[in-house]
This record gives C-alpha cells, structure tokens and sequence, in this order.
C-alpha cells in the first residue's frame, strides 16, 4: 500500500510546476522515436512469427471435417485483435522499453543527474518522466494496430506457404462476424497498457538508491511490476468492456 | 549571503547533523571541510534543498528557502549553479547541450545568443573546441571544468561545490581551485565548496566550516586554521606528513 501512495504522489508531481509547453515538445518527439520507431523491429517480428504460430496451432487443433476452415483465421482474427496484439506486444514492450526507462532513470539518479535537474529548479519528475508517458501514449496504441495488421499477415503468409488453409477461406474467415469494437478494445487496452509501463518503470528507475546494481535491480523490478500489472489491467477491461 | 540557522538532520534514527549554524559570505569561498561521514554533503543538500532538515532553516539574502513558498523556492533555485562531485553531466548530450541546458529550459534567450553565452563560459573555464564531444570523450578534469561552465552558465548568485577536485591529479585540482575562486572573486558570488581537501583549504578557504560527528566545531579563515587549538581539528589538517612539516 506505501508503494502505491508512493506511486500516485510520484504521478501527481508530473503535472505540478512543469516547464513550458515548448520545452516538452522535442522531448516528446525524441521519445516518440525511442519508444515507437526503435520498437517496430522487434514488434514486426513478434507479431509476425506469433499469427504464424498461431495459425498452424489453430489448424493442428480443429481437425475435425465439421468445423470449416475458415474458422482457423477467425480464431487468430479474434485472438490478434483481442490479447495478442494489445497484452503480449505490451509484454514484450514492458521488457525493451520498460527496462529502458528504468535504467536510463536509475543511472540518471545514482549518476546525480536528477539532482541537477533539481538544483536548477527543474521538476525533475515532469521534466524526464512526463515526455515518456505522453509519448507511450501516442507510439503504443501505433504499434499494437501495427502489431495486428502483421500477426494476421503472418497467418496468411503461412497459410499459403503450408496450404492448412486457403488464400480465400483465410480472408473469409477474417471477415466473418467481424466486431469493429475489438479493434477499439485492442487500442483502449494499447492506451492503458503504455500508461502503466511507462509509469510503473519510470517510478521504479526514479526512485534507485545505490550503485550499478540497484539499477539493474530497478530494471528487473520495472518490467515485473509492468507485466504484473498489465495482465490485471488486462482482466479489469476485458471485464468492464466485453463482461 | 546564505546563513543556516540550526539545521539538524536524522536518517533511521542516526543523527548526521545536530544543530549547525552558520553564514557563508558573499564574495568569498567558503569551504565545510571535515572527515568522511561528517555530514557535509548532507549539510551541503540541506543548503540546496535535496534533503529537508528535520528542524532549521536556511536563508537566501534573507529569504526563507527551506520553509517558504515554491515560488520563492525557484526563484532561489534559479540563482543556484553546482558542481557536482560526479560531474553529473547528462550523458545523452554534448559538452555544448549541457553547458547551455539551463538556458535552454530557464530562459528564453535567442540561440545565437545562448550560444555566445556557452562559447564564452567554456573560454571563461580554459575550455575551447570541445563544444560537440560528448561526456564520455573527455578527461575528468576537463569534465569538473564543463560542469563550473554549466553552473555559471546562468549568471548565478551562489555556486555549490561538492567535492570538486575528487579524482583529479594534484595539479588540475588546485587549477580547479583557482578557477572556482576566481569566478567567485570575479562575479561577486557566494561559493559554498565541500571539500577534504588541505590543498583546496590553503589554496582557497576564505571562510571554513569544519565539521565533526554532525557538529560544528570551528570557523575560520585558511589563515588561523594552522593555529587552531582544536584537537579534533588539529587530527584532520595534521594527518598527513606534508602538513606536519609545515606546522614544523
């Protein structure tokens, strides 16, 4: 519970004497690219490989001769837009960008760099920690759409490849008793899913007592606590929003 | 002119400094010298607002900086430059970005101007051509030297020293030194420097605090230190054989 009302004093003070509105634009843009442009490799992978995967285990799995083939792409249709996309990409995001922040957070403490910040009359927290929130909140919601486009891309490339099902039963499937809120619900969950990382790592980098290896330590905690909260959060929408 | 007032400071129930008073004059280098585990740098944070005292105060020319209002409160913090004893330079940018991040962030100075302003401070340092190396690309030394250029940037009023010629060679420390007094003599400037250094005491100690145990135990100027009656004192000038010789 401290750690809580820690965390929310440590959110509050984003917002309390902050620097002017220029100087946060081109922090912002700076981390839109280490948060977003430098995570669409890895992003572009996981999907990929995972409608991949997900596709021949679907196929493997409904074997029966009752159960059409088109079935197999709107199983990974629903799966992608619903938790593949959205949960396991902040996952992977928690592990690249949150270990990030709270390292580059962490060094900055330890290294007395956030204490410059502070002497000068600089809101340390607001100056570093609220570009990197804003920017999750922008690049995230981008890379999970992102990540859908390409793990449902990756099931149809091995589809052909493989031949469990056909180019048009694949794209059939896709389109059948399509919902167009799954796709709100995958950014929703994007938008929720940035804020936590980013906030949870940043707490954890901002707050590193001691050396070298509390700041690996700090590192290790942030993408825990990340993931941690993102499979609650993840329980907690899929409840408020599709009961 | 910066007086602190009674300022005591606990950790987990471990006092690390009971009731310091004190003034730092304007225009002159005052050191708070004293062993290891003293209480300086603590005393020194309390002074720049890092640490909250636990009971005391401490006046900037009059104004209330540990209990008056935010705007107050950055309206001193604004006159601050420090040295910090890792340097603390921002890793990410170069030794022009950091010399001219406080102007970039703090005022709203033209870049041509800004610009002079950081070409002029890093001369003023004995620091040229060096504008676009990065931290990592220059010498301990040169690093102490673009940090003073990054606290005057600013035009400050009162320059904060944390042990500015830790890990230096005997000689670019004491050219630290000359360089911190001259800025201080030079600008009119209150310098609080953190130190446990014999050379920086002899060389620049105007006006010294010296602490032990989280007690202040004596001040002085670099001129009577050497007759001090002190014991405790006495121990610390005296602990190495140079100094013995020269109390002969």
């Amino acid at each position: 519970m401290r750690s809580l009302g820690k965390y929310l004093i440590f959110i509050k003070s984003l917002f309390v004497r902050r620097e002017s509105f220029r100087t946060y634009i081109s922090l912002i843009f700076e981390e839109c690219i280490k948060i977003g442009y430098d995570s669409v490799f890895i992003v572009a992978i996981v999907a990929t490989f995972m409608g991949a995967v997900t596709t021949l285990q679907t196929a493997y799995n409904l074997v029966s001769p009752l159960i059409p083939s088109y079935i197999i792409s709107l199983v990974v249709r629903d799966m992608t837009i619903l938790e593949l996309a959205p949960t396991i990409i902040s996952i992977v995001l928690a592990g690249k960008v949150g270990s990030n922040i709270a390292g580059e957070l962490g060094t900055m403490r330890i290294t007395e760099q956030i204490d410059a910040l502070e002497v000068m009359g600089i809101n340390s927290s607001s100056y570093l920690v609220f570009p990197k929130i804003v920017a999750s909140l922008i690049m995230y919601p981008m890379l999970v759409i992102f990540a859908g486009f390409l793990s449902i891309y990756g099931g149809y490339l091995i589809s052909l490849i493989t031949g469990v099902v056909s180019g048009y039963d694949y794209v059939y499937g896709l389109r059948y008793e399509f919902i167009e809120f799954n796709v709100t619900f995958a950014i929703i969950k994007g938008v929720v899913f940035s804020f936590l990382i980013a906030s949870i790592s940043a707490f954890k980098g901002y707050y590193t007592v001691g050396g070298a290896l509390e700041v690996g330590k700090a590192s290790t905690n942030a993408v825990t606590s990340s993931c941690i909260a993102i499979l609650c959060a993840d329980y907690v929408l899929a409840k408020l929003l599709v009961g | 002119m910066i007086e602190v007032q009674n300022i005591h400071k606990s950790f987990n129930g471990k006092v690390v400094l009971e009731g310091i008073n004190g003034t730092f004059k304007k225009g002159m280098t005052n050191l708070i010298i004293g062993s290891s585990g003293t209480g300086k740098s603590v005393l020194l944070k309390c002074i720049v607002g890092l640490v909250h005292p636990d009971e005391g105060k401490v006046l900037y020319d009059g104004r209330d900086f540990t209990y008056g209002d935010n705007k107050v409160k950055t309206e001193v913090r604004r006159e601050i430059g420090m040295l910090f004893q890792g340097n603390a330079l921002f890793d990410s940018k170069n030794v022009e970005e950091n010399v001219m991040f406080p102007l970039d962030v703090l005022t709203k100075t033209p870049k041509d101007e800004k610009l002079d302003r950081v070409n002029f401070c890093l001369e003023r340092v004995g620091l040229a051509n060096v504008n676009k190396k990065m931290p990592s690309e220059i010498s301990g030394g040169m690093k102490k030297r673009v940090g003073i250029a990054r606290a005057i940037v600013n035009n400050p009023n009162y320059l904060f020293c944390d042990e500015p010629n830790s890990g230096l060679d005997p000689m670019t420390a004491i050219k630290i030194d000359n360089l911190i007094k001259e800025i201080t003599d030079e600008y009119k400037i209150t310098t609080v420097v953190v130190t446990h250094d014999m050379n920086s005491v002899m060389e620049i100690g105007d006006n010294i605090m010296f602490l032990h145990q989280g007690h202040k135990l004596w001040e002085g100027s670099n001129d009577q230190i050497l007759d001090t009656e002190v014991k405790e004192l006495n121990d610390f000038v005296f602990a190495n054989k140079v100094m013995m010789r020269i109390k002969g």
